[in-house]
């Protein structure tokens, strides 16, 4: 079975100690883990995990069982990139000067969409959202700039089909 | 009367009464109908045993000589009662020693709460006296854990425990709580916990699985049952009784499942696994339809997955929605309690009688009664085979007592040769192998199921491992059995290396010391046997003993274990030599 890209979307109690059992499962498997999320959802007191991995489907599907089964997960699911609506962030720190020595930075700022989010006499700093490889593909442009500092998020993500996470908690309440 | 009205104003009272953190541990065990725990005290869990001397009248305190053997001991309890067990310890090494006990209840599913102690909350992070980070270290190992850290959480959060410990697939639960709250104040009420949001501990049957089931098992010309411990877990053994009978299925039980179903039973064909027997491990590769219930195809049962019961079309039972899949892939896989999806299956089978195919499983089973079990009950040879021994304890106990064997050939020998006429008769460490774990568990074992006997059946290899509860026995003058196997050798790895690694017997070469004088120190009736002749008498003065007792029988050095299924090897291909 061909290994791709899933993110995998876990609903959590937002409880110490579980991020360690849920990236202890990764580990047990030799499964890297390529980036992590942690934020609020959409319900008040439940966490949203976005963790983005490169594994088989059917590890996957066993990855899942595996989180599931936790006591404080609420429900977690997988989805490929098709499924999903998603993006990283990232900022590029660069000295100040290039920005008026260097003109082509400026065009480079424009075409790919990105933001000026603060300039000092030293240093001025670019934020870009967007899909890791556009991502990429400016960190490329800007490198032979030189870049100061570099940093990139983890994936956030949304999918096309509906979670019924409000539904699913009443009902195991009732 | 008027003690019914005093009883009643106490517990009023005691609602708005403030109580200390350690004195609500202990209220919190006892409104679960915890009457009995096994530990050992240290700094950081003081404060609770402290209260324990003050209920020493309602909570029984077994005190073990190492915090292993405390926690096999709750697991001993655990599988024979099928209650909760409780093991106690303190912080640090206390706590780290529990360690071993808990991964053996996680992976064989054993119900247990652990309480340990911690350094204070002001301590934490600091690097105390005895701290360790058990919440982390018992991650991978519980099904639950949790540090307190507040008294007024004590309550709520050991009704957690047990019910998550109980429920669904159930497991082992750490609970940590730091020295500051066991002497914190709270106000004490105690509601059991009967529902967490994010967990679902029983899946719901879907009844159309059952009916998919129930078509291909009628359909099947060679279905064939393994069933494991899930049947016991759920209580299900009536409910597997009669799906066998009624469709007349050949079934064959997991080391952990034996004696859910009666050993005699005209269709308990034995064991499957790497040293099961030959016929259900052969008809594995030949049935048509493979029923799993209430079990895993841990490795030890299937062999080469690649060529695992290819042929056959897979049903599984099962509690746990992650094991659907996870090794052997299934047809139809029916989720829910085993007690309750074979009652719905029950009523849709048809009684299917295939002669032929039971004929293959008797057949089968005379190759091995000849070749193996024959010559290991009946020895030619002068010393004496772990099968006689195994066989003259059956012949004593009639079968009714439980088999608590430890890690090895001793346990494979005590399952393949004991005979079981009720559920719950066999204690031992199956996914993870612990050896010692006998002769603690089966401390727990008897003071879970005290009208019954208890046999504990060691290497003395193993034995030697936790012999130090030897003083426990003592102490508590628990009437458990012991029988200790003596090959002077760790059998089991010895018999691999004489198998795959051209008789190179590294390290397993035991110089052992006089068990009988050793166990005598701490008072316990002991004998060794050395001579056939000698084996039945000694056997049965060991079971008519009111108190403890040790039996040692030297056993041939080389002896080995048959069948078996190399690891790697297709379950078909089991050796008979």
């Amino acid at each position: 079975m061909k290994k791709q890209i899933y993110t995998i979307s876990i609903y959590t109690e937002n409880n110490l100690g579980l991020l360690n059992r849920i990236s202890s499962i990764f580990l047990k498997r030799h499964i890297n883990i390529e980036s992590l999320t942690a934020s609020s959802s959409e319900i008040e007191n439940v966490t949203r995990l976005i963790i983005v991995a490169h594994l088989t489907e059917e590890k996957v599907k066993k990855v899942i069982g595996q989180i599931e089964k936790q006591i404080e997960v609420i429900k977690a699911y997988y989805h490929t990139n098709e499924e999903s609506i998603y993006i990283q962030s990232a900022l590029f720190k660069i000295k100040s000067n290039l920005l008026f020595d260097e003109r082509q930075i400026q065009n480079i700022i424009k075409n790919s969409n990105a933001q000026i989010v603060t300039v000092s006499p030293e240093f001025f700093v670019i934020e870009k959202s967007g899909r890791k490889e556009e991502i990429d593909a400016l960190y490329d442009e800007l490198l032979p700039f030189g870049i100061m500092q570099f940093v990139r998020s983890g994936r956030i993500s949304v999918t096309k089909e509906e979670m019924k996470i409000s539904e699913l908690l009443k009902k195991q309440l009732n | 009367m008027e003690t019914l009205t005093k009883a009643k104003k106490t517990t009023k009272k005691e609602k708005t009464l403030k109580i200390k953190g350690a004195e609500a541990v202990v209220k919190s065990l006892l409104a679960e109908g915890i009457d009995l725990i096994y530990g050992y005290p240290g700094g950081a869990i003081m404060p609770v045993y402290d209260e324990f001397y003050k209920y020493q009248d309602k909570l029984h305190h077994v005190l073990t000589r190492h915090e292993q053997g405390a926690i096999h001991a709750a697991q001993g309890y655990a599988r024979v009662s099928g209650k909760v067990g409780v093991a106690i310890a303190t912080s640090g090494p206390g706590a780290t020693n529990l360690m071993t006990g808990i991964a053996d209840a996680q992976i064989d599913s054993t119900p247990v709460v652990c309480i340990t102690g911690q350094v204070g909350s002001n301590l934490l992070g600091s690097d105390a006296f005895q701290e360790t980070d058990i919440v982390s270290m018992s991650t991978t190992v519980t099904k639950w854990n949790y540090q307190i850290t507040k008294a007024s959480e004590i309550p709520e959060v050991l009704a957690k425990a047990f019910y998550i410990a109980k429920s669904g697939r159930p497991g082992p639960v750490l609970i940590d709580i730091t020295k500051d709250a066991q002497f914190g104040e709270l106000d004490f009420e105690y509601k059991k916990c009967k529902k967490i949001r994010s967990y679902n501990p029983i899946p719901e049957m879907d009844i159309t699985q059952v009916l998919a089931a129930a078509e291909l098992i009628n359909k099947a010309k060679k279905p064939f049952i393994i069933f494991g411990q899930g049947v016991i877990l759920a209580n299900a053994e009536e409910e597997l009784k009669e799906l066998i009978e009624k469709a007349d299925i050949p079934a064959a039980s997991t080391l952990l499942g034996l004696s859910a179903i009666p050993t005699e039973h005209e269709f308990n064909m034995g064991m499957v696994g790497m040293h099961g027997h030959y016929a259900p491990n052969v008809l594995t590769n030949e049935c048509d339809v493979l029923i799993a219930i209430g079990m895993r195809f841990d490795d030890r049962v299937t062999g080469n997955l690649e060529t695992y019961a290819k042929q056959a079309k897979v049903i599984h039972f099962d509690i746990d929605p992650s094991e659907i899949d996870k090794n052997v892939k299934t047809n139809v896989a029916v989720l829910g309690t085993v007690k309750e999806t074979l009652a719905a299956l029950n009523p849709l089978i048809n009684s299917n009688i295939n002669k032929k195919w039971h004929q293959e499983f008797k057949d089968l089973h005379k190759i091995e009664h000849e070749a193996i079990i024959h010559p290991e009950i009946n020895p030619t040879k002068e010393k004496l085979t772990m099968g006689e021994v195994i066989n003259a304890i059956n012949k004593e106990t009639k079968g009714e007592a439980i088999i608590v064997s430890d890690v090895g050939q001793n346990q494979m020998f005590a399952s393949r040769y004991a005979n079981f006429k009720q559920s719950k008769s066999v204690v031992t460490s199956g996914g993870l192998g612990t050896m010692g774990f006998s002769l603690p568990a089966s401390v727990g074992a008897k003071l879970g199921a005290p009208s019954r006997e208890v046999v504990a059946i060691i290497g003395d290899g193993g034995f030697q491992m936790t012999i130090q509860e030897l003083g426990t026995i003592m102490q508590t003058k628990v009437p458990v059995k012991i029988v200790v196997l003596n090959n002077e050798f760790l059998g089991m790895v010895r018999q691999w290396q004489e198998m795959f690694f051209d008789k190179r017997y590294a390290s397993t070469v035991m110089t052992n010391p006089d068990f009988i004088s050793i166990v005598k120190g701490y008072g316990i009736k002991a004998k060794r046997v050395n001579k056939r002749e000698n084996l039945s008498v000694a056997v049965s003065e060991m079971i008519a003993s009111k108190d403890s007792y040790f039996l040692e029988v030297i056993v041939e050095k080389e002896g080995n274990v048959f069948p078996m299924i190399p690891t790697g090897a297709t379950v078909s291909d089991v050796r008979l030599k």
